[in-house]
């Protein structure tokens, strides 16, 4: 896969660099004044020049061939089925969160996680799912206090004292 | 004698029964979560934070404790039986221990690994205990210019000293440090980084940024190869009892691991893995029978095991004397301070000591209810292992989600996790250490408050840092753990090259 040979390693020494330029440009935007000894600025600037420093060293080592991935996988190819069903999970998680509620939507990213990881029970897997979801927020809302908004089987639950 | 009368005060607190019971829920919940390959304390606390909401600090507190030294436990017994190490402190514990597990001998790994674990365990509370008011006490002479040359030292110390590849650990670290500033900066009210965005106003939560490295990154990193996901749990054979041969080889590899796992954990240095690799080192070498390394030695695991519970005691001396966290976890109890309004540092100890005696007291008897509750019950903790692959990530992440969005309810914190996962999934992809992150977040905003005390006084004065020996020193320190693994390395490939 290119990603993980020397191109994918400068690819990655490349990114380090960018993220310094972001940080530059959004340090540089901080409103400041000449009144703080440390101003707002001071810190962000500082980071910025790490990052760029890093990235160059990063770079160099990356065009010498010696940034390389901590586990070589030799020939294995990537998993883009299971990575496909953990990504797709976690995007219609985002997506519907709002409109079914935290419990449906999280019944629905654990079918696709279980999917992903290789069961082939998706009926079982969303009862589990829904079963977890509900145990989860419960606990979270009851005894930890913690507010999420409303949703099909919240409002349901709610009636619930 | 003060410490001991303080200490005996701590145990008032600690054994009260509510608070007994908030311990044992701790303990077992690190066991758990121990046990479960891919879900670590950290990632647990960082959890369990809303929890400071509702529950007095001193619980709190005794529960993520008991998390912290239970995952240790915990993560033995995965690390023998399924080849996973649970937690990364127990990689080399899989070493000799998985090879006992499969020569039928998994017992007496288990069980050398939990006393061992206890016995050190103990030893570096006690530690903890005596070294702690010491250190307040040097700690008192600290201005904010040696505290921030002090913070530098540990960025040093736990980015690039103790890792395999020093400019990734600092890059991490930088990205770390850069995610702490977004937000409202208190001191001067201007925002900085926030994109725009209302929702960064008060800065990126810790809860997200730990959930999305360890949680969603670690899902993400199983899912990419076929490969990582396949593993099987060796049955737990041959008795629980260790015997008088085990017992005669175990009992000095657990002293050893203490010895060297405290100090080096009190160090403002911190990592667990360290001291592992090094006790793992040391029994190899004093080995009588060297040759049955690497085909399960019982020394390799009473010996790592012991130095990585003591060396996680050894992180709370920094961490409650100076708050100073060096590893992520206790990043994570520092942000829990925080959210009470509480600054750990050398006064803690005088105006909490409820707080700070009950946590230690309460320290002992996890310890103790964690002998109890690995041994016996092993045979549980296994049956934990054997939950689906499927559902056990699937799990996390529903976890994950919760976590995530009951701090506001905002998707957009939602693709925040999720981007942070995917950074995280390219870490461990190329080998960045993840641990620098947090606590570069969580230490990044407290060395720039020191650094802007340290100059405000000095007028602006930058050489404040080098004329106060202390933080001279300390800076010293730092420029020297910066390069010495360097030097070292070219000095041994010079030699290597000549001989």
């Amino acid at each position: 896969m290119a990603g993980r040979g020397r191109g994918g390693a400068i690819a990655l020494a490349a990114g380090v660099l960018a993220l310094a330029l972001v940080v530059a440009f959004g340090a540089a935007r901080i409103p400041h004044s000449a009144y703080a000894v440390v101003g707002p600025r001071v810190v962000p600037f500082a980071v910025a020049a790490l990052l760029g420093g890093l990235g160059l060293l990063l770079l160099a080592q990356a065009l010498a061939g010696q940034l390389v991935p901590e586990e070589s996988f030799a020939g294995e190819p990537l998993d883009r089925r299971a990575l496909g069903w953990v990504a797709g999970g976690l995007v219609l998680n985002v997506a519907l969160i709002q409109p079914l509620g935290f419990v449906l939507a999280s019944t629905l990213l654990f079918v696709c996680v279980a999917r992903g990881f290789g069961s082939a029970r998706p009926a079982r897997d969303a009862g589990i799912g829904l079963v977890l979801a509900l145990a989860v927020f419960l606990a979270f809302s009851r005894l930890l206090g913690v507010r999420f908004g409303g949703g099909l089987v919240e409002d349901l639950v709610g009636l619930v004292p | 004698m003060e410490t001991l009368a303080a200490l005996g005060q701590g145990f008032l607190v600690a054994l009260q029964p509510v608070n007994l019971g908030w311990g044992l829920l701790g303990v077992t919940l690190g066991t758990f979560v121990g046990v479960l390959p891919g879900l670590g304390p950290a990632l647990t606390i960082a959890l369990l934070l809303p929890i400071t909401y509702t529950v007095d600090a001193t619980a709190a507190f005794i529960l993520f404790a008991g998390i912290y030294y239970g995952a240790m436990y915990g993560g033995s017994t995965t690390s023998i039986l399924l080849n996973t190490p649970g937690e990364s402190a127990t990689i080399i514990t899989a070493l000799e221990g998985h090879r006992m597990a499969l020569a039928g001998r998994g017992g007496p790994a288990l069980a050398t690994a939990a006393i061992g674990s206890f016995v050190a365990g103990t030893l570096g509370t006690l530690g903890l205990t005596f070294l702690a008011p010491t250190v307040v006490e040097l700690a008192l002479a600290f201005g904010p210019a040696d505290y921030f040359s002090l913070m530098i030292l540990a960025f040093v110390t736990v980015s690039a000293t103790l890792g395999s590849h020093p400019l990734r650990g600092l890059t991490a670290l930088a990205f770390g440090i850069w995610l702490g500033l977004v937000g409202v900066d208190l001191q001067t009210g201007q925002a900085r980084f926030t994109f725009g965005l209302l929702e960064l106003l008060d800065g990126i939560n810790v809860i997200i940024v730990c959930v999305g490295l360890f949680a969603v990154g670690e899902t993400l990193w199983l899912a990419h190869r076929a490969s990582l996901r396949e593993s099987s749990i060796v049955p737990v054979r041959g008795s629980l009892w260790l015997s008088a041969e085990d017992w005669r080889r175990s009992w000095p590899a657990w002293l050893r691991g203490a010895g060297i796992g405290f100090p080096i954990g009190a160090l403002p240095a911190g990592g667990a893995e360290v001291p592992t690799f090094l006790s793992y080192w040391l029994e190899r070498r004093l080995a009588r029978r060297p040759e049955e390394f690497g085909r399960g030695a019982i020394e390799g695991v009473a010996g790592p095991e012991a130095a990585n519970n003591a060396s996680a005691a050894g992180v709370l001396v920094p961490m409650l004397t100076l708050g100073l966290p060096t590893s992520a976890t206790a990043a994570i109890v520092l942000s829990a301070f925080q959210s009470y309004g509480i600054n750990p540092g050398p006064l803690l100890m005088e105006t909490q000591p409820q707080l700070v005696w009950g946590l230690i007291a309460s320290l002992y008897i996890g310890n103790l209810l964690l002998l109890a509750l690995n041994l016996p019950l092993v045979g549980l903790w296994v049956r934990v292992l054997s939950i689906p692959q499927p559902l056990l990530y699937a799990g996390i992440l529903v976890f994950a989600t919760i976590g995530t969005y009951g701090i506001s309810q905002s998707p957009i914190d939602l693709l925040l996790l999720y981007a942070i996962g995917a950074v995280g999934f390219l870490m461990r992809l190329w080998g960045f250490p993840t641990a620098p992150v947090i606590i570069g977040m969580i230490l990044g905003p407290l060395a720039e408050q020191e650094l802007r005390r340290a100059l405000t006084i000095s007028q602006g004065d930058l050489s404040v840092f080098l004329t106060r020996p202390l933080s001279a020193s300390l800076l010293l320190l730092a420029l020297l753990a910066l390069f010495a693994p360097l030097l070292w390395r070219r000095l041994v490939r010079r030699n290597l090259a000549g001989g």
